[in-house]
């Protein structure tokens, strides 16, 4: 008896779960199968199916640092790139993932391996390891995003084979902390990094220089936390993913009566957000457009915005197109790599003035009429 | 683990009472039961690992995810994507870990298999230091600091000092070596003086370390860069040469250096130290049943600094193979996971030596393997870590083994005594 009732039961089961999913014809899954290049690469070789141009023979590659390609950062942007790249250009494409500084050598040589034309590393952690790939490997083209090469004795370098690119955000930020400076009605604005290098530290001097040049103009005091230009001293959180680390600072800054906080750190500004949050601070946001990529969109004043995907998109693009230079890439004003994002919520509490002279900036600054200095400039 | 540490030079009523039966829930107890656990169960347990790491892999294709949605319309589509998938992602495995049978070169071919070894080799040094605290009853969580300090002397004498070839290297080795000693040493006279609990301190000595090498990277001659992320690097005597010559496989790029040489001469000296030297009867004892040992006229104070030094100085070791090699330098990131992941080795090899270096090979192939899997199959590395973390939870839990193969227990009284037991409780 039992047994017939299973039995009845788990037939009943199959009808039913039969008619959830339809099977697809016979014929559609051979197709694929003769088109595509590598197993493992199935999506990949699809895609250029749809797209116009075929350079499936073409293949890209990138290694993340230890935040991995989901960080909702910096990664995440630079991969955006890689993807754009195949679906815009029809190459094939890889990644990997590192989880410790150890990896980075054994991924970039797997990419070499297994037949990259172009190899990205995505971070100034990865300076080493793409430098030594790449004079191991004078036949494959690498790019490095955010740093450029040095030698033993940090001297800088140019390598036949290797790209850096790089951002000269300080334009960008620059226009952040004159706006900043315009909308505080403390008087005080804060910002703090990630981690003490160059791409970051740049951020912040351009955020100093905006808030001097509008003190300069309107003969106002606008004080800033966190970053001393000159002696290139300020806080740090000590890390890209700790938001307790933001939320500390955050609270330490708020309680300073600073309303406007610049956190360059990644991820770690979320921590800051969520204590600016129920307060009157507001923040700026910095690589992506955070009204759109964080839940607190009412809080963001405006984002310093760093064009990555494109950026690699257009060394993909170069590459693949043969004419690959090691001459560095570097985003600014100008060119459209780093930019100010729109206010959003806040357009309509930025005066008309404020706008006006950030405008008038802008075009100084892309005509070269004004230059934004720093130490950490690329 | 359980019992106090309070130095006793005469015997107090506690010694010389016979030693009460102690709780096998306690700390103590459950180490002696994984340290004596069987290379069955270890075996087992990777295979039960791989199986689920199969499942997992499975999951996260793409092409599985598509035909699931009519797997009962069609289980052969869904079956067999499946089954590519695993395989794939198994192959690209056994290729990035063993031997790569696709590539072009002899040296291409043989170079995953030295892969596995040069990542093996940190998890080997470390994880004999763990061993050798299981073997005296501690709980040493803090080889993550004692690497990073190795580390940090390790690096300052590589790099700030010019000395000739073989002294230079035998010197920095040293130094590493005395960093972790160091590291092991706080825990170990805190416990043997104040009975602090060497698991507590361990860890947190951990984040002093991880505090602590954040801060020397941005003192003058670690910073010489100005970005406080990365010291200069180690000078060319300073780093283990390449292990395999050119003459044997020419123009080889292997990694694979001498720190190699020192894992295995590290195990054989373990070995000794454990089985044959007086000081590893010591310890053994101490880890066996610390009344009993002080009973036995041993002083369990001493042995516990003792062995965590030589657990420091191990792990101090492992950071060597990190640092001093061909334009190794000193990152934060220096111990990675390794003091971590060497708990798990330690466990894996059951604590001894042979076993240890065993497990580390298995480890350092897996994430050699991973390496290479991740970017030809495009499958999450964190399958690795999910391997991993179940061949550990199923070490400590030999019942579960036991019971999903139906393996007799070895520790529970034969059939017949246990109904006499019931008879008699009736």
């Amino acid at each position: 008896m039992r047994v017939l009732k299973i039995a009845a039961v788990s037939a009943a089961a199959v009808m039913v779960l039969a008619a959830c999913g339809e099977a697809p014809p016979e014929e559609g899954t051979g197709d694929n199968e003769t088109t595509e290049a590598e197993g493992g690469d199935d999506d990949a070789a699809e895609d250029t199916e749809a797209a116009g141009p075929d350079n499936s023979d073409f293949k890209a590659c990138m290694i993340s640092d230890a935040g991995g390609f989901d960080d909702q950062s910096f990664n995440q942007a630079a991969h955006s790139g890689l993807t754009a790249a195949r679906d815009s250009l029809g190459i094939t494409i890889a990644d990997a993932e590192s989880n410790s500084d150890a990896e980075f050598g054994p991924n970039i040589d797997a990419m070499v391996q297994q037949g990259c034309h172009f190899v990205i590393g995505a971070g100034f952690l990865l300076e080493d390891a793409i430098q030594a790939a790449a004079e191991a490997n004078p036949d494959t083209n690498f790019g490095l995003v955010d740093s450029g090469f040095s030698d033993e004795n940090f001297a800088p370098v140019e390598i036949e084979n290797a790209k850096p690119i790089l951002f000269n955000t300080s334009e960008a930020a620059f226009l952040a902390g004159y706006l900043a400076a315009g909308m505080s009605e403390s008087g005080t604005v804060a910002t703090f990094g990630g981690l003490p290098i160059p791409s970051v530290q740049i951020f912040m001097d351009g955020f100093s220089d905006g808030i001097n040049k509008y003190n300069e103009d309107n003969g106002t005091e606008v004080q800033l936390l966190g970053w001393d230009k000159e002696a290139q001293e300020g806080s740090f959180a000590g890390s890209f993913d700790d938001q307790a680390q933001g939320s500390a600072l955050g609270e330490q800054f708020i309680s300073q009566g600073a309303d406007i906080i610049l956190p360059v750190a990644g991820p770690v500004g979320l921590g800051t957000a969520s204590v600016a949050e129920g307060s009157d601070t507001k923040l700026i946001w910095v690589d992506s457009d955070g009204f759109e990529t964080t839940e607190y969109g009412s809080l963001i004043l405006t984002s310093v915005l760093k064009h990555m995907g494109p950026a690699v998109e257009g060394a993909i693009t170069e590459t693949v197109e043969g004419s690959f230079s090691n001459e560095p890439y570097v985003g600014t004003l100008e060119n459209g790599g780093v930019s100010l994002a729109p206010f959003h919520d806040f357009e309509d509490a930025v005066p008309q003035e404020l706008k006006d002279k950030l405008a008038e900036y802008e075009e100084m600054i892309k005509s070269g009429e004004l230059v934004i200095e720093s130490p950490n400039a690329p | 683990m359980t019992e106090s540490t309070t130095p006793a030079p005469e015997p107090t009523p506690a010694a010389t009472s016979p030693a009460p039966e102690e709780d096998p829930r306690s700390g103590a107890a459950i180490l002696r039961k994984i340290v004596g656990g069987d290379v069955v169960i270890s075996f087992l347990a990777i295979i039960i690992a791989l199986v689920i790491g199969g499942v997992l892999i499975a999951f996260a294709d793409e092409d599985v995810a598509d035909t699931i949605t009519y797997v009962f319309a069609r289980p052969t589509d869904f079956l067999g994507a499946a089954w590519t998938a695993v395989s794939d992602a198994y192959i690209a495995m056994f290729r990035g870990a063993i031997f790569d049978f696709q590539a072009d070169t002899f040296n291409r071919a043989v170079r995953p298999i030295t892969e596995s070894m040069t990542f093996a080799t940190p998890l080997i040094l470390a994880a004999l230091g763990v061993a050798v605290g299981f073997r005296a009853g501690l709980f040493n969580i803090g080889a993550q600091g004692q690497i990073i300090l190795g580390g940090i002397i390790a690096a300052y004498i590589g790099f700030a000092f010019s000395l000739p070839p073989v002294l230079h290297l035998f010197l920095a080795i040293l130094g590493g070596a005395l960093g972790g000693a160091l590291w092991g040493f706080i825990p170990g006279i805190l416990k043997a003086r104040t009975g602090a609990n060497e698991v507590i301190v361990t860890i947190m000595l951990n984040w002093i370390a991880v505090y602590l090498i954040a801060y020397v990277l941005t003192l003058g001659k670690f910073n010489a860069s100005g970005t406080g992320l990365r010291s200069p690097q180690v000078g060319p005597n300073a780093a283990y040469p390449p292990l395999i010559p050119d003459f044997l496989v020419p123009g080889n790029t292997f990694r694979l250096h001498w720190g190699f040489v020192v894992a295995i001469l590290a195990t054989v000296f373990v070995w000794w130290l454990l089985e044959r030297s007086t000081i590893g009867f010591e310890i053994r004892a101490a880890g066996a049943n610390p009344h009993a040992a002080r009973t036995a006229g041993m002083s369990v104070g001493r042995i516990t600094v003792l062995t965590l030094v030589i657990a420091g100085a191990l792990a101090g070791l492992a950071a060597t193979s990190q640092v001093l090699i061909d334009r190794g330098s000193l990152t934060a990131g220096v111990a990675a996971t390794y003091g971590f992941d060497a708990i798990t080795v330690a466990l894996l090899g059951r604590s001894r030596p042979l076993g240890t270096f065993l497990a580390g090979l298995l480890f350092g192939a897996l994430q050699a393997g991973g390496t290479l899997m991740q970017s030809v199959t495009s499958t999450p590395i964190d399958i690795v870590f999910v391997v991993q973390s179940v061949i550990v939870l199923l070490i400590a839990a030999p019942p579960l083994v036991r019971a999903i193969f139906r393996l007799p227990d070895p520790d529970a009284p034969p059939k017949r005594a246990r109904a006499a037991a019931k008879e008699a409780a009736a």
